[in-house]
């Protein structure tokens, strides 16, 4: 177990070198030199130069690229070319919003998917599982975006229940924060409900026709029983990784959700840096969100690893 | 044949038909403004009404179906393009380092964040069709690659393979002569899937401004031009939503009904 522990971590390292890697040189050779983007294209070189040098953009790529991977271990993100207020600031204001919003879609979806997953494969080949897998098959196809418009247009403008976008503040209370982030995590929860309540299903008729279920029939357990008891945990697995890979998806897909409601999370504050060529900030959040995925593949790994000791073996 | 092929394959065909029938007619021209009768709902004149400019919605929907499919098309062919053979490199070289390597990448690819990496992508090197195809295409990668190893693995180690190297052919006729054949359906299915994933990345690029550019008519440009008029015209949010939801249910259980038909595990399962 150590063995396989230290090989995953060897290569969680390697994967996290070069994902930086990557995203620095990739963002850096975008054109668009930021210091004569900020400074329009009228600048005289001298102001542009010297910008430069106080962006400390003047150095080496390399050199750049060391101080940005030393600054990240340490926590010190940088400090934004536009704002100049350190990216690390930035970064867990903004948190503050995308975070609840990312757990409070994911909770809706799974309080959603699992019930109805479940109510599937309890079904199957019925006529409430076809229902079921029908309207999942609707929520996989609809734009996230565009159902955020629908609801805005229903509860915000029709029915004046929510406002149509932006966000109160968690100053406010914890309800009114929760509130004005509700029509945001309806719209983001609902395509990600629909793929976890099929991964819920095909996981749980897997586990059906498992031998240990036969024989927990046979000790005389019902099928309710048995699909509680002993389907469902072993079931968790696949639909555990997904909810983990959905919650870093969250983290960053609210990209589009945040611009349709006008919220200031992490989405949105990368979308603002791009169209400002605020490298550094781009840079940070997607190392942040790279970093992020990694670290929950890595932890699904080893979770599977000591669930299961066949894995151990293989890499 | 499953329902999910036969209604599938509709939603496919009525909107391919529509894409087509859009090069030689569209009910009035899609350029074509007409301020006087502007934000009509559908009617008699206009079959699904017209937008600020007073166009033609259902002309829109037309032309606009021809963006979102090449968009998406092309980018499911560009990441079958790489992606297939770097799959079948690292099926033939199993376990060796060139697989690690190649599987490393592919997940390294997949823990980017897709729709900011391609925001990023588009909104650096310009705003545009060929840049949302190249920033969709680029996930597509890893996808193909990953489906055609676990294809074609299991058929590496069939005997008509080694008949194959017996008979003095290499990896790489090998690969192509006999294993692409035998992985085709899997890819076939994921190329349907990816398809409909294309839409929707096309759909949220032109959306945030940054896919094909006006006077070329796209769904997701059309959603944020009604995003604003939405309380008073809501069918212009209302029918782009529809046929992007349309094309990509289309395709969907145009997908699965093909794995059904085709897979041949399932097949076997099934019996």
């Amino acid at each position: 177990m150590l063995r396989y522990i230290l090989k995953r971590l060897l290569s969680l390292v390697i994967s996290l070198a070069v994902a930086s890697l990557v995203i620095f040189f990739v963002i850096e050779i975008a054109p668009g030199d930021p210091a004569t983007f900020m400074l329009g294209i009228n600048s005289q070189p001298d102001t542009i130069a010297a910008l430069r040098a106080e962006l400390g953009l003047d150095v080496p790529q390399w050199q750049r690229y060391l101080n940005w991977v030393g600054g990240l271990l340490t926590g010190d993100f940088g400090t934004s070319y536009t704002y100049r207020t350190p990216v690390a600031q930035m970064i867990s204001e903004r948190l503050w919003v995308s975070l609840p919003l990312a757990i409070y879609a994911l909770t809706l979806s799974t309080l959603i998917a699992f019930p109805t997953g479940i109510y599937a494969a309890s079904r199957r080949g019925k006529a409430g599982d076809t229902a079921v897998m029908g309207a999942t098959q609707l929520g996989v196809a609809i734009p996230n975006f565009w159902f955020a418009m629908m609801l805005v247009l229903l509860f915000a403008i029709n029915l004046r229940w929510f406002s149509a976008g932006g966000f109160v503040g968690w100053d406010k209370g914890l309800g009114a924060g929760l509130w004005s982030l509700t029509l945001p995590a309806i719209s983001l929860a609902l395509p990600q409900a629909a793929i976890l309540s099929r991964v819920m299903r095909s996981a749980l008729l897997d586990v059906l026709g498992e031998d240990f279920m036969r024989t927990a029939r046979a000790k005389g357990l019902t099928r309710k029983q048995a699909l509680w008891r002993h389907g469902l945990r072993n079931a968790m697995i696949p639909v555990l990784t997904i909810i983990g890979l959905q919650f870093s998806f969250l983290l960053a897909g609210a990209i589009i959700i945040e611009q349709v409601f006008y919220l200031p999370g992490l989405g949105r504050l990368v979308f603002q840096s791009i169209n400002a060529r605020d490298l550094i900030v781009v840079e940070s959040v997607v190392m942040l969100l790279v970093f992020t995925v990694i670290m929950v593949n890595f932890a699904v790994d080893l979770a599977y690893a000591l669930v299961d000791p066949r894995l151990r073996s293989r890499t | 044949m499953s329902r999910n092929l036969i209604i599938g394959g509709l939603l496919t065909a009525l909107v391919l038909l529509a894409a087509l029938l859009s090069f030689v007619w569209t009910p009035y021209a899609h350029t074509a403004m007409d301020i006087p009768q502007k934000l009509q709902p559908p009617n008699g004149t206009h079959w699904l009404g017209t937008d600020h400019f007073g166009r033609d919605i259902l002309s829109l929907i037309m032309v606009g179906a021809r963006t979102s499919i090449a968009v998406a098309f092309v980018a499911v062919g560009v990441g079958m393009l790489i992606g297939v053979p770097l799959g079948l490199w690292a099926a033939a070289r199993n376990g060796g380092w060139i697989d690690e390597l190649i599987m490393r990448g592919n997940d390294l690819v997949f823990a980017f964040p897709s729709l900011v990496i391609a925001i990023l992508i588009t909104a650096i090197f310009g705003a545009g069709a060929i840049n949302a195809i190249i920033a969709i295409g680029i996930f597509n990668i890893p996808v193909f690659a990953r489906v055609t190893r676990g294809g074609a693995l299991p058929i590496l180690a069939r005997e008509f393979i080694m008949a194959a190297r017996v008979s003095g052919k290499g990896d790489a006729r090998i690969a192509f002569e006999h294993v692409l054949g035998n992985v085709a359906n899997l890819l076939i299915v994921q190329a349907t899937i990816q398809f409909s994933l294309g839409i929707l990345a096309e759909a949220a690029l032109s959306y945030v401004g940054l896919g094909a550019q006006p006077p070329t008519p796209s769904w997701g440009r059309m959603l944020a031009d009604a995003q604003t008029l939405v309380s008073i015209a809501p069918h212009m949010a209302l029918i782009p939503g529809c046929a992007i939801i349309i094309t990509v249910l289309g395709l969907n259980l145009l997908g699965d009904g093909l794995r059904d038909r085709l897979d041949p595990k399932l097949r076997v399962s099934r019996v």
